[in-house]
């Protein structure tokens, strides 16, 4: 399918993204003017304040936005989804429209400022009159740069369960489909031009000497006002499309990960609820540790976690390899600081897969890593960047097999190796063990002999007081114990990235085939 | 030859008045004192730096003395409401400092309508004010300032500062930046104006020919203080060495100065 053949089919929930996309927008950048204008007013009055003011400003533009998602997440009245993202949005605006007002009121020539104080002109006068409305171009600048600014960074806020465009462009992403990523990309690439010449052509129009020329051809009010009215009737109506597809109260909302396993074992989950009566909200693909954060904070009331994460990217301990034991402690140690119940594993583990070709583990009979210690000065090995720079990762990995390759392992991208080692670039990867490349390209999976890699076992993690209000959802995850093998997770997985096919088709099929 | 007219009572009086801007370590303005009488025309004539545009803004209020006091109508500058007093207190500055975004018209009517003047009052003075300015108001009263002249500005922000009827008028250089043939006729046409409506005038320049052209009475300035206070005829005959400075520079060698003083004074009148 080609991308324009893509967005035909899919215009209806392009339109509904682009209008969540545009409400975020404008939202935001409605507080950020009515809270940055005065800001930088009140700054041109008090300079003492403007040098720490405009640093604050300064320093809030270059926190990352996913970092200010996590801080603002916890914090009450916040959460995820919309308002974090407006508030994040918000405080990137201000900065432009803060700075702007300053520069363009400062600029508003000396003569003509210190007339209008011998004029005896009130200082509420002066502004109104006079340092306003001569600011104004040079305001609006730093609205067009606030607003553009605001298109883009919006698109993370799906991030955060935000909706938008971006929705489109991580899932595009993260399935490796440039038709997902075009459709996200090309509408909010659309919004900021039009919104940088919408806003353009209103500054021109505030400019002094146009605004001469303008009045000497009169004539078109009636058109202008018509073409202002059309414009704020589109940005009301995508506003109001995208409010109306968030409203309704769910029983339980169900959250994810920003990776397509995640979402698949999240739709389980959210797919038993439904088959048992209850209204689910899903907010998948939070980035990060996201989806950690909101199921604390009450913002999500489950999601699908790994032991072996829990243990060493939420609870900061040291890695450990008895999955028993790693288990036991991450279900205790939820419970007392989190409030958060632990479910039983599902059945399967996404671990590092040490990975080679299925006709070289025919041709040289390997079955476990320690097997492939003496052929491994002959190869070459490629090794994603995570896989190269985390605590569990190569060093440790190379150290306990006591392994040395032929060259130093080259850095690449996960999804790259897969193929390299496919065609032969490398000879061993570390893959993951549920891969749907793994099946797909016929490559060999080497056992873990000497229990290098932690346990990484799939579970759902549920907040303990929403388990006591719906007893129903226990059973549900009780009865999804087990449920999934390796190899059906990497078939789940195929399915949705090589066969891009919706997640919730997916696990459909997969529910019916099992019974469910 | 210094005949001013001793009945006219004070409009403005400095009473050792001293300036000093923060940071700077001498006063801009040191210990002076000086009236301002009903209907003259007072030049404050000194070079760049001397404290006379200080001097000017010290009467409307624009800074405030350090130490001694300003008083306008008798009662100290910083006993008077600042906006009332700049209100009734017309100011014409080099740059005409108009309303770029402001039509002549609107410029003219600002105070008139920060007043409360109603619509009608305006529009009538407005007319009437460009007229006397030399603007007809069908041609020039819907332009912006940046379709003007460089006259044509400096003759509407005389406008504008005369627009209310205020009982004093301060005019910082307001010639300084035009051309040499339009600064002479605007000068001739003031003088004209003046006489017509002997408003009270504090007028700042380093030109002396402009000084001795306008003047009832000319305070020569000097590192802040008045070195030198006379009538045109007596600012020429006088011994005062910056006086005699500037004099020198009016004449190209051999002409006299009687003559010169006796022309300018007949062209003043």
């Amino acid at each position: 399918m080609n991308p324009f053949d893509f967005m035909l089919r899919n215009w209806r929930e392009i339109l509904s993204l682009t209008g969540e996309h545009l409400a975020l927008v404008a939202v935001s950048t409605a507080i950020a003017l009515t809270v940055g204008i005065p800001t930088g007013l009140l700054l041109t009055r008090r300079a003492s304040l403007k040098r720490p003011v405009l640093a604050v400003a300064n320093v809030l533009q270059t926190v990352p936005s996913l970092a200010l998602f996590g801080f603002l997440i916890p914090l009450p009245f916040v959460g995820i989804g919309a308002r974090a993202a407006i508030i994040a949005l918000v405080l990137y605006a201000l900065l432009p429209v803060i700075r702007n007002t300053v520069t363009g009121v400062e600029g508003v020539e000396r003569s003509v400022r210190e007339a209008a104080v011998a004029m005896g002109m009130t200082d509420a006068q002066i502004l109104r009159q006079v340092e306003l409305p001569l600011a104004a171009p040079v305001i609006l600048a730093g609205v067009r740069v606030a607003t553009v600014i605001s298109v883009g960074v919006a698109t993370i806020a799906a991030a955060i369960g935000a909706g938008g465009l971006g929705t489109y462009i991580f899932r595009g992403l993260r399935q490796y489909d440039n038709n997902l990523i075009l459709a996200g990309a090309v509408p909010a690439a659309l919004l900021a031009l039009a919104a940088d010449a919408g806003i353009g052509l209103l500054e021109s129009r505030l400019d002094v000497r146009r605004r001469i020329a303008r009045s000497r051809r009169k004539g078109s009010a009636l058109l202008r006002r018509v073409v202002w009215a059309a414009v704020a009737l589109v940005v009301v109506a995508c506003g109001a499309l995208a409010l109306r597809s968030r409203a309704g109260r769910a029983d339980v909302v169900v959250g994810s990960k920003d990776f397509t396993e995640s979402v698949i074992l999240a739709e389980m989950l959210a797919q038993s609820l439904e088959a048992r009566g209850l209204r689910v909200e899903r907010r998948y693909e939070l980035g990060g540790n996201l989806a950690h954060d909101s199921l604390v904070a009450g913002q999500i009331d489950a999601y699908p976690e790994y032991t072996g994460t829990s243990l060493m990217a939420i609870l900061k301990h040291p890695p450990s390899t008895d999955a028993r034991a790693v288990y036991e402690q991450v279900k205790r140690e939820y419970a007392e600081r989190f409030d958060v119940e632990v479910g039983p594993p599902l059945g399967f583990e996404d671990t590092f897969a040490i990975l080679v070709r299925s006709t070289d583990a025919r041709r040289l009979n390997l079955k476990t890593i320690s097997d492939a210690t003496r052929f491994a000065p002959k190869w070459r090995a490629g090794f994603g960047q995570d896989f190269m720079s985390r605590k569990d990762g190569y060093e440790g990995f190379a150290r306990a097999y006591d392994l040395q390759f032929a060259e130093r392992p080259r850095e690449m991208d996960l999804s790259l190796s897969y193929r390299a080692l496919a065609s032969g670039g490398v000879d061993i990867i570390a893959g993951n063990s549920t891969d749907g490349m793994i099946a797909t390209l016929k490559l060999v999976q080497l056992e873990d002999d000497r229990h290098y890699f932690p346990p990484y076992e799939a579970v759902f993690l549920a907040r303990r007081d929403t388990l006591a209000r719906l007893p129903q959802m226990r059973e549900v995850i009780q009865k999804l114990a087990g449920a999934v093998s390796t190899d059906e997770m990497r078939r789940l997985n195929f399915e949705v990235d090589g066969n891009k096919r919706p997640a919730a088709d997916v696990v459909r099929e997969w529910r019916q085939s099992k019974g469910l | 030859m210094s005949s001013a007219p001793s009945d006219s009572s004070a409009v403005v009086s400095f009473r050792r008045v001293t300036y000093a801007a923060p940071g700077m370590p001498a006063p801009i303005i040191d210990d002076l004192s000086l009236e301002i009488r009903r209907g003259e025309t007072l030049v404050l004539l000194g070079e760049s730096g001397c404290g006379k545009t200080t001097t000017l803004r010290l009467i409307n209020r624009l800074l405030v003395p350090t130490a001694g006091e300003v008083l306008v109508e008798g009662k100290d500058t910083r006993e008077w409401d600042a906006v009332g007093l700049r209100r009734r207190t017309g100011y014409v500055i080099q740059e005409a400092g108009l309303f770029p975004h402001f039509t002549v018209e609107r410029n003219v009517a600002l105070v008139p309508t920060l007043e409360g003047w109603d619509e009608e009052r305006v529009r009538v003075r407005v007319q009437e004010l460009l007229r006397l300015v030399g603007l007809e108001p069908e041609r020039f009263a819907a332009r912006f300032p940046a379709e003007l002249s460089g006259g044509q500005r400096q003759r509407v922000g005389v406008a504008r500062a005369l627009a209310a009827d205020p009982p004093l008028l301060l005019m910082d250089e307001p010639f300084g930046a035009l051309d040499p043939l339009t600064r002479a006729a605007l000068q001739r046409e003031f003088a004209a104006l003046q006489k017509r409506l002997g408003k009270t005038t504090v007028f700042v320049t380093h030109d002396v020919r402009e000084a001795l052209m306008l003047g009832t009475r000319v305070a020569l300035m000097s590192a802040g203080r008045i070195v030198l206070l006379d009538t045109p005829g007596g600012f020429l005959d006088s011994d005062e060495p910056h006086a005699r400075a500037y004099r020198d520079t009016l004449l190209p060698p051999g002409e006299s100065l009687s003559g010169f003083a006796t022309e300018t004074q007949r062209h003043g009148e």
